[in-house]
C-alpha cells in the first residue's frame, strides 16, 4: 500500500478543523420575507438543533397546517453529530496509518455521510412542504410550501432564501479538500 | 343732524378700508419651504421623541418630531379602557392613594432623568397637580412603573423637577396647606397653612423613588422649579406667587405686592442636615405603588411617615431672592449660571447670576426675612433685566447657543432674547396664548438648539372646528436661523402643559418589543396550553386562560354561576414583536385588556344575569382574528351545571342531562 503524500497528511487535520465548526456554527439558514415582518424570519439549522425565529415561524405555519417544527422530532439531530463523531475518529486513524487506501475510503464515508444529508434535508422539506394538515384555515388548491433546497423562491407573500451558513461553508470547503487531495494522491502513484 | 351724518360717513370709511388694513393673518404667517422641513416620509423615522403632558386627561401623549405625528398615548394617572390600564387586577393597585383609588387627575409637567445633566432616556417622570402624586415611566416599555403620593401637599404644580443625575425629584406645592389633618379655619392661614418642597429620592440603578425630606416654607403658592446646574448644581430653585398670603380672591389679594420671590434651596444641606437628624419625623400616610416587571403585578404600599425640615432649624439652606411679579418660569440657562425669572404680570424679565447670588449670602446682606427666611436684595443679585420683552413672560428654554426664548401669553408670541446682553432679538407669534415651550434638552447642560414647540392654550381657528371643544396645539419652529419659523402646528390630546424631548436614537433601540415568556413570573401565568385550568374556589372562579394567533383556549366554559368572581388571567403565548391579544366579555362593565406577547393579565368579571356571553380577541391580531372567540355560560345562581372547560376536542361534549334540557 502506498504512503500518504505531506499534502495528503496536512489535509487530515484541517478537515478535522473545518468539521469543528459544525459545533460552533450553524451549518444551514433559510430566510423568509414578507411585508408584515420588514426585518425578515431566519431560521438556522445545527448540527444537533434549530434555532432562530423558529416559533415565530411555527405560529405562521399552522394558518397552512404545517406541522410544528420542534427540535424533538429530529432523528437527524442524534444521527449527524455520532456521524461526524465515527467520521472524526476514522480521520484520525486514517492520519496514523499515512496509507494512501484509506484515505480513499474515508473521502468515500464522506461523499456518502454528504449526499445522505441532503438527501435526508430535501425529504425532510419535502414532507414538511407537502404533509398539510387537511383542516388547516387556509388552503391554497395545488399550494406545496417546501422551501427550495438551496436558492431563492417565492411561498405565497413570502420570500424564501435557503444557503449554507458559516458551518455549512465549512462543510463544503472539507469536501472540496478531500476530492482534490484524493485525485492528487491517486495520480501521485 | 349734520354730525350724525359726518360719524356716519367715517364710518363707512373705515370699514371700507377694514380689509386693506395690515391686520396680521394666521395663514400668512408660514413662509415657503416650512413643508419639507416637517416631512417624514413614510417609512421614515421621526429624529425626535415629544412627550406631552395631558392636563386634565391625566396621562402623557408621545409624538414624533418634526411630523408632529402622535405615537402613543401613555396612561399614568387616569384609567385608560383602551387597554385595562388601572381596570386590570395587575394595574389597579397603581392609581391607590389613601383616600382609595383616584383614577384621574391633572397631569401638569414632564421631566426625562439625566445623567450629568444630560438626558440619558431612561425615565420620565410625570407629576399629578389634583390628588399631589410623582409618577416614573419607563422608557424601555412606556409603561407607568410607580406612582408616589405626596403627604402635606395640595396642587402638586412646582413638579416632577429634577436634578443633574436625577438624585431628586421635586414636588412643590401650589396650595397651602395645614400640615397633616388639622381642622383649622381658612381665615387662619397665615398662621396654619404651608407650603412644602418635597425631595424625592431616585435610586440611580432602579429608578425607585422615596421621599426623603419635605421642606416647610411659608404659607404661599410655589408654581414651577428647576434645579441648577455645574456650578449650581447644590441649588434648587422654586417660583411663589401669593406671598400676599391671601386666601380668597386671589386674583386681586395676591397681586398687591410689586415683587414675589424665588425660592433658592440648598439641597445637599438639606440632604446633610437629613442624614444628621435636624428633621422631625411625623407620621404621615401616602400610597407608594410598584409596577413588578417580574411579576407583572402592581402593588400598594402605605407609608408612614414623613421628615420634615424647618428652615429655622437648618441654617443656610432656604433664600428668597425678589422677583417681579406673580413669577411663573424659573428657568437655569445651559451654564447653571443665570436663572431666569419671569412674572407673568411684569412687563420685564429678570436675570439673576448664581455668582451674584452666592457672593450675597456669604455677606449676609440681607433686605429683611420673610417669615424668618432670609431675603437677598434685588439689585445685588440680579444679572439684568430684559426691557419691553412683551406681556406675560411665562418661561423660558434655551438653544445652547447663548439665546434664551421666552413664552409671552398675554401677548401670544415667543420672544428670543441675548442672555449676554439681555437684547430681544427675534420675536414670532404664537396660535394662540401659549402657556410652556420646549426645546428638545431646552432645561439641560445640552440643549439640541433645532426646534421649539410651542403648547397653546387657545385654538380657535386653527383646525377645522368640532362643535364648542376644540383640540388644543402645538406649534413647532424651526430655531437654526437668526429668525424662528413656524413650520408646523399640530393638534394635542387633552390640555398639553409641558413637554419634553429628546433625540429619537437615545430611546429608539432600547425598546422592549416582548416579554420574554420564560420569565413570566405572575403568579397566574399559564405556560403553554396543556396547562390551561378552571378552578373554582367558593364564588370565586379563575380562569387560567391562553391567547395565540387565532384562538383562547379554552373557549368553552361552564359551570359559572350568576354573583361568581370570575377572574380571567390570559396569557398571550406569543414570542414576537407587535402582536398583543386583547380580551373582552359581553356585558363586561369594566374594560377589556391589551396583553403583550408573554404577559399575563387578569379581568374581573362578575357575571348579573345567566347567559350565554361571548368573549373573544380586540385587536385585530391574524387573519383569523374574527375567529379568536369563545363561550362562557352563566347558569342561574343555585343550579348544578358542573365545571367543564376546554378547545376543540376537549371542550364539553354534550350529556344525557343537556339532550334532556333540549328536548
Ligand atoms: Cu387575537
Amino acid at each position: 500500500m502506498k504512503k500518504l503524500t505531506k499534502t495528503g497528511r496536512i489535509s487530515i487535520p484541517v478537515v478535522l478543523l473545518l468539521l469543528g465548526a459544525l459545533w460552533l456554527f450553524p451549518m444551514w439558514r433559510i430566510d423568509l420575507r414578507a411585508p408584515q415582518y420588514p426585518g425578515g424570519l431566519t431560521m438556522q439549522i445545527w448540527i444537533n438543533d434549530v434555532k432562530g425565529d423558529v416559533p415565530i415561524i411555527n405560529g405562521l405555519n399552522h394558518y397552512i397546517g404545517m406541522k410544528t417544527i420542534k427540535k424533538e422530532d429530529f432523528k437527524e439531530f442524534v444521527v449527524l453529530p455520532v456521524a461526524m463523531g465515527v467520521f472524526a475518529v476514522l480521520g484520525i486513524v486514517v492520519l496514523l496509518m499515512g496509507k494512501k487506501l484509506p484515505y480513499y475510503i474515508w473521502t468515500g464515508v464522506f461523499v456518502v455521510i454528504a449526499a445522505y444529508s441532503f438527501i435526508d434535508f430535501y425529504k425532510w422539506e419535502y414532507d414538511y412542504g407537502h404533509n398539510l394538515d387537511p383542516g388547516a384555515p387556509i388552503q391554497v388548491p395545488g399550494m406545496a410550501y417546501q422551501p427550495p433546497l438551496i436558492g431563492y423562491k417565492q411561498l405565497l407573500n413570502f420570500e424564501v432564501l435557503s444557503q449554507p451558513d458559516v458551518a455549512g461553508w465549512c462543510y463544503i470547503v472539507s469536501g472540496i479538500i478531500l476530492a482534490s487531495v484524493a485525485i492528487y494522491e491517486w495520480k501521485k502513484r | 343732524m349734520k354730525n350724525i351724518r359726518l360719524l356716519l360717513a367715517a364710518a363707512a370709511a373705515v370699514a371700507v378700508s377694514m380689509p386693506s388694513c395690515k391686520m396680521k393673518s394666521t395663514a400668512a404667517a408660514v413662509e415657503g419651504g416650512a413643508a419639507s422641513k416637517v416631512y417624514v416620509a413614510p417609512g421614515k423615522y421621526d429624529e425626535f421623541y415629544n412627550f406631552v403632558s395631558g392636563g386634565f386627561n391625566g396621562q402623557v401623549s408621545v409624538y414624533g418630531l418634526p411630523s408632529g405625528r402622535l405615537l402613543k398615548i401613555i396612561p399614568v394617572f387616569s384609567v385608560f379602557p383602551e387597554n385595562g390600564y388601572g381596570y386590570s387586577e395587575e394595574t389597579k393597585a397603581m392609581l391607590n392613594t389613601t383616600q382609595g383609588q383616584v383614577p384621574w387627575d391633572d397631569q401638569h409637567h414632564l421631566e426625562l432623568s439625566q445623567t450629568n445633566g444630560e438626558q440619558d432616556g431612561r425615565w420620565l417622570f410625570a407629576n399629578a397637580n389634583n390628588t399631589p402624586r410623582v409618577a416614573r415611566i419607563d422608557l424601555k416599555t412606556f409603561k407607568t412603573a410607580e406612582i408616589l403620593q405626596l403627604p402635606n401637599s395640595a396642587g402638586n404644580h412646582s413638579s416632577p423637577f429634577i436634578t443633574e443625575n436625577t438624585e431628586y425629584v421635586v414636588a412643590g406645592t401650589r396650595f397651602s396647606v395645614p400640615l397633616g389633618a388639622e381642622d383649622v379655619p381658612i381665615s387662619s392661614f397665615k398662621k396654619n397653612f404651608k407650603s412644602t418642597a418635597s425631595f424625592i429620592k431616585v435610586d440611580s440603578s432602579t429608578g425607585h423613588m422615596s421621599l426623603a425630606f419635605q421642606i416647610v416654607l411659608p404659607g404661599m403658592n410655589l408654581d414651577l422649579s428647576h434645579a441648577g446646574k455645574g456650578p449650581s448644581h447644590d441649588w434648587f430653585f422654586f417660583s411663589s406667587y401669593n406671598t400676599e398670603q391671601a386666601y380668597t380672591l386671589l386674583e386681586v389679594n395676591a397681586s398687591q405686592k410689586d415683587k414675589d420671590y424665588i425660592v433658592a434651596v440648598n439641597w445637599k444641606k438639606a440632604e446633610e442636615y437629613a442624614k444628621a437628624g435636624k428633621g422631625k419625623k411625623v407620621p404621615a400616610e401616602y400610597a407608594h405603588n410598584t409596577f413588578d416587571e417580574q411579576k407583572q403585578l402592581a402593588t400598594s404600599v402605605m407609608e408612614k411617615e414623613t421628615l420634615l425640615l424647618d428652615p429655622k432649624d437648618c441654617p443656610d439652606m432656604v433664600y428668597m431672592i425678589p422677583c417681579p411679579k406673580s413669577p411663573h418660569g424659573c428657568d437655569i440657562d445651559p451654564t447653571g449660571e443665570y436663572i431666569v425669572g419671569s412674572g407673568k404680570l411684569a412687563a420685564l424679565i429678570p436675570v439673576f447670576s448664581f455668582s451674584k447670588i452666592m457672593d450675597a449670602m456669604q455677606k449676609k446682606d440681607f433686605e429683611g426675612d420673610f417669615q424668618g427666611i432670609p431675603i437677598l436684595k434685588y439689585q445685588d443679585v440680579l444679572h439684568g433685566e430684559v426691557q419691553k420683552p412683551g406681556l406675560g413672560p411665562l418661561h423660558t428654554e434655551f438653544d445652547g447657543r447663548g439665546n434664551a426664548y421666552t413664552s409671552m401669553f398675554l401677548s401670544s408670541e415667543v420672544v428670543k432674547w441675548s442672555l449676554k446682553d439681555l437684547k430681544v432679538l427675534d420675536r414670532v407669534p404664537t396660535y394662540y396664548s401659549v402657556g410652556h415651550l420646549m426645546i428638545p434638552g431646552g432645561d439641560t447642560k445640552k440643549p439640541n438648539g433645532k426646534y421649539l414647540v410651542a403648547y397653546n392654550k387657545i385654538t380657535k381657528d386653527r383646525y377645522l372646528p368640532t362643535g364648542p371643544e376644540l383640540a388644543q396645539s402645538a406649534q413647532l419652529y424651526d430655531i437654526s436661523g437668526d429668525k424662528m419659523q413656524l413650520i408646523l402646528d399640530y393638534p394635542t390630546v387633552g390640555e398639553p402643559h409641558y413637554g419634553q424631548a429628546c433625540p429619537a436614537e437615545l430611546i429608539r433601540d432600547k425598546q422592549v418589543k416582548f416579554y420574554d415568556i420564560t420569565k413570566n413570573g405572575n403568579q397566574y401565568v399559564t405556560m403553554g396550553e396543556k396547562n390551561v385550568k378552571v378552578v373554582r374556589n367558593g364564588n370565586r372562579v379563575d380562569v387560567y386562560m391562553t391567547a395565540i394567533r387565532s384562538h383562547l383556549v379554552p373557549d368553552n366554559i361552564e359551570g359559572v354561576y350568576v354573583g361568581d368572581n370570575v377572574y380571567f388571567h390570559v396569557t398571550n403565548l406569543e414570542q414576537d414583536w407587535d402582536i398583543p391579544h386583547g380580551f373582552a366579555i359581553k356585558n363586561n362593565p369594566n374594560a377589556e385588556l391589551l396583553i403583550m406577547p408573554g404577559e399575563t393579565v387578569t379581568l374581573k368579571y362578575t357575571p348579573l344575569k345567566q347567559g350565554i356571553q361571548p368573549f373573544y380577541c380586540t385587536d385585530f391580531c391574524s387573519a383569523l382574528h374574527q375567529e379568536m372567540s369563545g363561550y362562557l355560560r352563566v347558569s342561574p345562581k343555585g343550579s348544578n351545571v358542573p365545571l367543564r372547560y376546554g378547545t376543540g376536542e376537549t371542550a364539553p361534549a354534550p350529556t344525557a342531562a343537556d339532550t334532556v334540557a333540549a328536548k
